[in-house]
């Protein structure tokens, strides 16, 4: 059943595609830019699809389907992976079943993110195998590969991706499904899956024997192809810096790495002898460039400066040259504010003009520390806000001590700020401590996600709904307090200061539906009141 | 054929990837290599926004190299002289001051009108451009953006004629 049907995807989308045509049993993940869509589009096309509160959780559930002998996608952004890290290395070491896939979508240049962290590392880092597409066609092609390779040694791979390749759309030409023939069922491998010392020695030295399994398989079938050109000048690239190379050097010999960890040092050694100049062409960290050199390759790196940012065709041009004069700075564009409306913008003024010491954390409400409001004095990463609070609790005079406020939004506090309470409540600073959660009830900034305290599942139909007041006051906060800060007779203003000015431990609720979200969350009322009331009238059996 | 560059550019909600959406899907269903590529996230928060279009017999990078590109679709006012850049020289510039004042009977397709001004300079028939519009919009919106096609097509007529007679 191959088709000759010819689509316009972005890679986000061609994951998806392919993560359906290899009989995913459930996709997993949490969203963050540029990684977000791939669940989604699962979702529209047919499959199982679900947000989990954070990236880990989402790594641990997707290990579970694949002991389950079932197929696997965690998606997440590039810091998600850190979060997720954990169970990732452990992960590494054990004999996984059905194809686990770990989508790492990496922001080089920070479009929308914290860091510009290079997760290349982290395959070289947990032992595991990595893949990374140039266009879309390859995600598609690698995401089935990966599922396969994931199977054959039972080992999580990892597809990293970047914003270049997942949100670029590209030709894709699908092929027929390819769902492999594991029945999902229960073996039982003690050795195998419980990583207690007796078995994760044994394990650890298993994982090197696999990872030499699968050089061996990327040397002599590993998704890596020569572009053929002049041997005057020979470029290896991989991801979306092929593509730019390709077109900044046409004549050029270019060796696009598909397998990229364990990489096809064979491969390797026999482009490099095959050309007179060899040059490595990768965004972000020099990773290649330093393995190609420790094994004695004579191959040409890039100048330190083309470690930031992302390439593209003119800066290939430069490092083919050899140009390290300074680069223009682009223009300046408008940078990005709260809409109009967004209720984070009654919050930010009030937080600015009471020159509060403000702890933030990530999502929309980070445009607070931009004009006019400059209302933020920290952002590290999701869940930051509330232990970097009670770290400057602790150790402020106690005057300033008074002025520090901890502000996360709903989703992030799912995410990674309960543990923030519980060490509030556990270690409490001499001064008390307020968090104020700005609760849009959604995750607005990657696109209006749903999460565990919407009580609406990824496709938006109603789920059990986790009520952060009623958590808060079962942690043993002292004071938790809901409000409207576009209501008047809320008094936002007012509650903030009074809980400021108190020494204990208080979470205060600034509670007002996202704008762009509103109209849609009304819908998916409306429509699960009526679902209900179908349900309700209709037979029973 | 070489390579056709578009880069389209304006602030966040004035449907900047819409539009690209519209015009890769058009160049795509004339069986073109299209690649076409923009960042998602902060920059859709009412900021800056670009999003580069390339078409041709085969396309590598997925973005428009700085000074290359063919067109300049510039959504808003404030963002031609920051985009400007992009532009190569003898590139044609599309702005908003090319779509007859109160034309359109809705603003929001200021867009689409755009890609109207546009399609003149392209050699994708009518039906294209109309089969992309009722592909990829709401069909409650089809009518409208219709209509702000035509009026831009109209203008990009005017316009294409006014440029060669200054012989640029």
């Amino acid at each position: 059943m191959a088709t000759n049907e010819r689509m316009l995807l972005s890679g986000n989308e061609a994951v998806a595609l392919a993560a359906l045509h290899a009989g995913t049993h459930l996709g997993t993940g949490y969203p963050g830019t540029p990684s977000t869509e791939i669940l989604e589009a699962l979702d529209q096309l047919g499959g199982r699809a679900q947000w989990a509160p954070n990236e880990k959780v989402a790594l641990e559930v997707a290990l579970g389907v694949s002991l389950a002998r079932g197929r696997t996608l965690a998606t997440m952004k590039h810091v998600g992976v850190n979060v997720a890290a954990d169970p990732l290395f452990t992960a590494a070491y054990m004999d996984l079943v059905g194809g686990l896939v770990l989508i790492s979508a990496d922001d080089p240049g920070m479009a929308s993110s914290q860091n510009e962290q290079d997760n290349r590392h982290y395959a070289r880092a947990a032992g595991v195998p990595m893949l990374e597409p140039a266009d879309a066609q390859e995600a598609y092609d690698f995401t089935l590969t990966a599922f396969e390779l994931s199977e054959r040694w039972g080992i999580p791979v990892i597809l990293r991706m970047t914003t270049r390749i997942c949100h670029a759309r590209t030709q894709v030409c699908p092929g027929p499904a390819r769902p492999g023939s594991l029945q999902p069922g229960f073996q039982r491998d003690i050795p195998g899956r419980v990583m207690v010392p007796t078995h994760a020695r044994p394990a650890h030295r298993k994982l090197r024997g696999k990872l030499e399994q699968i050089a061996r398989w990327n040397d002599s079938e590993g998704p890596n192809r020569v572009y053929d050109g002049d041997r005057r000048l020979g470029i290896i690239a991989s991801g979306v810096s092929v593509m730019h190379a390709r077109e900044a050097a046409p004549g050029a010999r270019v060796l696009s790495l598909g397998l990229t960890w364990p990489l096809p040092m064979e491969t390797l050694r026999r482009f490099v002898g095959g050309v007179d100049r060899c040059i490595v062409i990768e965004e972000g960290d020099h990773l290649v460039y330093e393995a190609l050199r420790a094994d004695g390759l004579a191959v040409e790196g890039k100048p330190e400066m083309y470690r930031f940012g992302e390439l593209n065709v003119p800066r290939v041009r430069r490092i083919l040259a050899g140009d390290t004069s300074p680069e223009a700075a682009p223009p300046a564009g408008k940078p990005p504010e709260l809409c109009k409306g967004c209720s984070h913008r009654e919050v930010f003024e009030v937080l600015g003009r009471l020159k509060y010491i403000v702890a933030g954390d990530i999502g929309c409400y980070t445009l607070g520390v931009l004009p006019p409001f400059e209302a933020m004095d920290t952002c590290v990463d999701m869940g930051a806000a509330i232990g970097v609070g009670l770290g400057l609790r602790h150790t402020l005079p106690p005057e300033e001590a008074r002025r520090v406020v901890s502000v996360i939004g709903d989703s992030t506090f799912v995410h990674s700020g309960l543990t923030g309470i519980a060490e509030m409540v556990y270690n409490p600073p001499p001064t008390g401590h307020v968090v104020l959660i700005v609760d849009n009830d959604t995750t607005a900034m990657t696109g209006r996600q749903e999460h565990p305290g919407t009580g609406r599942s990824l496709n938006h139909a109603p789920t059990q709904r986790m009520d952060l007041a009623e958590v808060c006051r079962a942690m043993g906060v002292k004071n938790v307090q809901v409000v409207d800060p576009q209501k008047p007779e809320d008094d936002f203003e007012g509650a903030l200061k009074a809980l400021m000015e108190r020494d204990e431990l208080s979470v205060l609720i600034a509670r007002r539906p996202c704008v762009l979200a509103a109209p849609m969350i009304r819908r998916y009322e409306q429509a699960a009141r009526e679902g209900a009331a179908d349900h309700a009238q209709a037979p029973t059996p | 054929m070489a390579v056709t560059n578009i880069v389209l550019a304006g602030l966040g909600g004035q449907g900047v990837v819409t539009a690209s959406d519209l015009l890769s899907t058009a160049a795509f269903s004339t069986g073109l290599q299209v690649k076409k590529s923009e960042v998602h996230g902060m920059s859709q928060r009412g900021g800056s926004v670009t999003s580069d279009v390339r078409f041709g017999e085969e396309v590598f990078s997925p973005m428009v190299p700085d000074g290359e590109a063919d067109f300049l679709l510039v959504f808003e006012p404030s963002q031609v002289e920051i985009n400007r850049h992009w532009l190569r020289p003898g590139g044609m510039l599309i702005t908003p001051d090319d779509i007859p004042e109160g034309s359109l009977r809705n603003r929001k397709s200021l867009n689409v009108a755009l890609l109207g001004a546009l399609s003149v300079q392209l050699e994708f028939d009518e039906a294209t451009w109309m089969q992309a519009i009722r592909s990829r919009l709401p069909a409650k919106i089809h009518a409208i953006n219709e209509q702000a096609f035509a009026i831009g097509r109209g203008a990009g007529e005017r316009l294409g004629r006014e440029t060669q007679t200054e012989g640029v």
